[in-house]
């Protein structure tokens, strides 16, 4: 058995260790909002939180996740009030949405190491997630907004 | 359209009476899932087709359209908002189970495609809350022994004006839905809009942000397998012989089983279904497939583009115009097979009993998929309920016209004998056929003495789309698919001499509609060699398409929109230039300006893109601009990166790393204007993608002097010497 925290919950899981962390989390757990994009690292969909750094789940393997602390998308707030959920539900960012929750996984772990990012620092934190629908300028916006929305927190 | 009052009052109760009878979505939810969004505690009370309510005020939309984030979910909901007087709060909104009722207005069957939802819904979709509003009242009236015309609706109640009773509408759903429905309704005049035409924030904008939403890949249910299938590796190839017993010992693999498309792994989760395919050994009868190469089609088609094919369309006399012109050019064009690569890979989940099946997938083809299933199942489209879940992109590949993807998983849940999940991974989706068509495009042009075009001639050379579908008695006529001239035939230039004309050679390539169609190569070639007979003749491109729209004004206000925004003329950093392109298609307006840089190396970085559009009256105008955003960067892939090639029949892309997308380094900064219209509601999913391509390589030809006349756009081609 490996075991480990999802979204603070303790769980443990009897996949064979090689298992990606993604198919533990969908297949096994029941967590959807982690998505399945390509399976090699190149579309983000799958991003997840391992002690707060952005993984792509389909390429880790479950044995990395061991005594660890993950959060899905679904760990981000309860309550759809994370600055990025706020920002992005402000600006209307999704199409399809199916990339989103990489999008935004992605972005919490830039706003957190960055709490002010230009557009040089969005380009080289996001472009390891593809959104097929086109919603770049958006997630750009709505990263800056993000960032405002923390800061007047911050300020409170 | 009169859809709403030719719906017969037996046909709403029907409906209504399927949908209380339990076929809304029941999905096994995990124990500690996050909450879903607020739902009625109670059955809600069907007023009609499309709307419901509830005793507790909520308004359920039901949508016979897709949401594949063209944001109809709300846009529809607008529509009977309006004319329901309803409360946006309450509103909610829900997938239509396949029937009759919700067939498309237009084409006859219950589908998502061709940018019609808004304008094929804008009237039944409005008469349909009106109705609801009607019996509302009617109801209200009645209960409180008052003319109805002393009673009006706002914000979900039904007031009565001179007494100041009201009555919230979930107190009178359940008395209204016992009237009869009113044969006809006045709507309400535009001007006194409440809703259509303000930007409404998206109903389904926060379940896309914590992971709640629900795409076919998320449907879990009790008992369910997964399966991959292995399918032939050149297109029309069939399993001759196979060996599963690796595949079978992968821990996880429950079986391995042949069906019609290849050979299906059957496990109790995704990753040990994958890893048993990898074990499989099968030999394949590839089939004439297995000579297919696209470097040689290139060259038959070539070939093919240097005589006319089958006329599509002729104006005046173009041979006689081009051997009198004072000058002519010819060129010629080519895009490559493209794969639509929506985010989430294909996938249903199938549970087949003997007298009924039930599926989930993310589908634009409700109709054709469910007689697909049931003919595979051995039963009634009747007795196959079809749920549609949330699309993750769709792009036409999710309207299959074999229903490939759904007729499959049913084969492998009737030899699975469980319930049972298909997955298809990136590589397959890839791999997987059904692709925009090769196009290859041969013009001359022929110009008077001051510059002006007065001949043009145009040879298409791709396979035809609807040819073998059901579609094809619709779509071809005169042995022209539509599908390939258009955005060609119908090019609303002033030319005097035109003719565009046809070769659909057939090869075993799956391919269809991938967005925008035949706009998506059309585009590309007719505004980028009209970009040479501006420069060919002297001219600036964007005075030369004005005196070409002359009679066109809509399209006119377009052009002159985009090219005000984006300073046309202006002054610009070194090394940057703009260009320009117009495309009419789905009935919209479109024009953009791109403006470019090109690198050293070749590289071409796309720095900003201004487009206008004239959809007619916008439903919701920042969807609107949504649309237009994610065409452009949908277009900009297929300008500057994507192309399928086959070798030896075999495809020699496999996933994100050789079939890259635009990403975010590489957006554009975009604007989108939209033209105020009263005309009716027209396209806006597929016409921002044709611009892009075109804007883009008369930018790089304004910026280098290099033509570009193939996609993708090459670096090796654009090099500094």
């Amino acid at each position: 058995m490996i075991s480990f925290t999802v979204n603070g919950k303790a769980v443990s899981v009897a996949d064979p260790p090689s298992t990606p962390l993604l198919w533990v989390i969908r297949d096994s757990l029941k967590l959807t909002g982690t998505k399945f994009g390509c399976g090699m690292a190149l579309c983000g969909a799958c991003t997840v939180h391992i002690d707060g750094e952005a993984v792509r789940s389909c390429v880790a393997p479950v044995s990395r996740a061991e005594g660890k602390k993950i959060t899905t998308i679904e760990g981000i707030s309860p309550d759809l009030t994370h600055p990025l959920q706020l920002a992005w539900i402000e600006i209307d960012v999704p199409q399809c949405g199916y990339c989103q929750s990489g999008q935004i996984m992605s972005a919490a772990v830039l706003l957190a190491e960055n709490p002010a990012p230009t557009d040089t620092d969005i380009d080289e934190a996001m472009s390891g997630n593809i959104c097929r629908c086109g919603t770049y300028p958006r997630i750009r916006a709505a990263i800056h907004r993000a960032a405002e929305i923390k800061a007047q927190r911050g300020a409170k | 359209m009169t859809v709403a009052t030719q719906m017969k009052r037996r046909d709403f109760l029907k409906t209504g009476a399927a949908i209380g009878g339990g076929l809304l979505l029941n999905l096994y939810v995990p124990d500690w899932a996050p909450a879903r969004a607020a739902q009625s505690t109670t059955q809600p009370v069907v007023l009609n087709a499309f709307v419901h309510i509830g005793n507790d005020d909520l308004v359920t939309v039901v949508s016979n359209h897709s949401e594949m984030g063209q944001g109809i979910y709300t846009s529809l909901p607008m529509l009977i908002a309006e004319e329901l007087e309803a409360d946006w709060s309450k509103i909610r909104v829900q997938a239509a189970p396949v029937a009759a009722v919700y067939n498309h207005t237009v084409y006859g069957i219950q589908m998502t495609g061709g940018s019609t939802t808004t304008n094929s819904e804008y009237d039944r979709f409005r008469k349909m809350g009106a109705m609801a509003r009607v019996m509302l009242i009617s109801a209200a009236a009645q209960s409180w022994g008052v003319d109805t015309k002393s009673c009006h609706a706002e914000k979900g109640f039904v007031v009565h004006g001179a007494s100041g009773r009201r009555a919230s509408f979930g107190n009178l759903a359940e008395a209204a839905a016992k009237l009869e429905p009113p044969k006809d309704v006045a709507l309400k005049d535009p001007k006194d809009f409440t809703i259509i035409g303000k930007s409404m924030q998206r109903l389904d904008t926060p379940s896309k942000t914590n992971g709640t939403a629900q795409f076919g890949l998320d449907v879990y249910i009790p008992g369910m397998l997964t399966a991959v299938v292995a399918r032939s590796p050149v297109f029309g190839g069939k399993v001759s012989s196979f060996n599963g017993d690796k595949a079978k010992a992968v821990p996880g693999v429950v079986n391995v089983l042949e069906v019609p498309s290849g050979i299906a792994v059957i496990a109790n989760g995704f990753w040990p279904a994958k890893l048993g395919r990898e074990k499989l050994d099968i030999v394949w009868d590839e089939g004439p497939g297995g000579e297919i190469s696209t470097v040689g089609m290139r060259e038959q088609y070539a070939a093919l583009s240097k005589n006319p094919g089958t006329v599509a369309r002729k104006v005046g006399d173009p041979a006689t115009a081009l051997a009198g012109a004072a000058k002519t050019i010819t060129a010629e064009y080519e895009v490559p097979y493209l794969s639509h690569s929506m985010m989430e890979p294909l996938n249903t989940v199938v549970d087949l009993h003997d007298d009924h099946c039930e599926i989930w997938t993310g589908t634009q083809f409700q109709t054709g998929d469910r007689a697909a299933a049931a003919a595979v199942a051995g039963l009634k489209p009747a007795q196959v309920d079809l749920h549609t879940t949330l699309l993750g992109g769709g792009f036409g590949r999710r309207a299959n016209p074999a229903s490939d993807f759904v007729s499959e998983a049913v084969h492998v849940a009737k030899v699975a004998k469980a319930p049972v999940k298909v997955v298809w991974t990136r590589e397959d989706d890839i791999r997987g056929g059904w692709y925009r068509p090769m196009w290859y495009d041969h013009f001359a042009a022929g110009l008077d003495a001051s510059g002006n075009p007065v001949a043009w001639t145009h040879t298409i050379v791709g396979q035809s789309i609807f040819d073998g579908t059901m579609f094809a008695s619709f779509g071809i006529k005169d042995g022209v698919d539509a599908a390939s001239v258009e955005g060609a035939a119908d090019i609303i230039y002033s030319i005097p001499n035109i003719q565009v004309d046809l070769h659909s050679p057939k090869n075993e390539v799956p391919v269809q509609w991938w967005r925008s169609v035949g706009h998506s190569h059309t585009g590309f070639s007719v505004e980028a060699f009209l970009d040479e007979v501006a420069h060919a003749g002297g001219k600036d491109p964007y005075q030369l398409r004005r005196a070409l729209l002359a009679n066109q004004p809509r399209m006119l206000a377009v052009l002159d929109l985009a090219v005000e925004k984006a300073h046309w003329g202006g002054p610009l950093p070194r090394g940057h230039a703009r260009g320009v392109a117009t495309h009419f298609s789905f009935d919209s307006y479109v024009a953009q300006v791109a403006e470019v840089s090109v690198e050293k190396d070749g590289r071409v970085r796309v720095h900003r893109i201004v487009a206008a559009v004239d959809c007619g009256r916008t439903v919701n105008p920042d969807t609107v601009k949504a649309q237009l955003e994610g065409g452009i960067i949908f277009g900009l892939t297929a300008a500057l990166k994507t192309e399928i090639t086959l070798d030896k029949g075999r495809v020699q892309q496999r996933n994100f790393n050789d079939y890259p997308m635009v990403r975010m380094f590489e957006s554009p900064e975009i604007e989108v204007h939209i033209v105020p219209s009263t005309e009716k509601p027209t396209g806006v999913g597929e016409p921002g993608v044709p611009p892009v391509a075109p804007a883009v390589a008369n930018a790089i030809f304004a910026a280098t002097g290099k033509r570009v006349r193939r996609l993708p756009i090459k670096p090796e081609d654009l090099r500094s010497a």
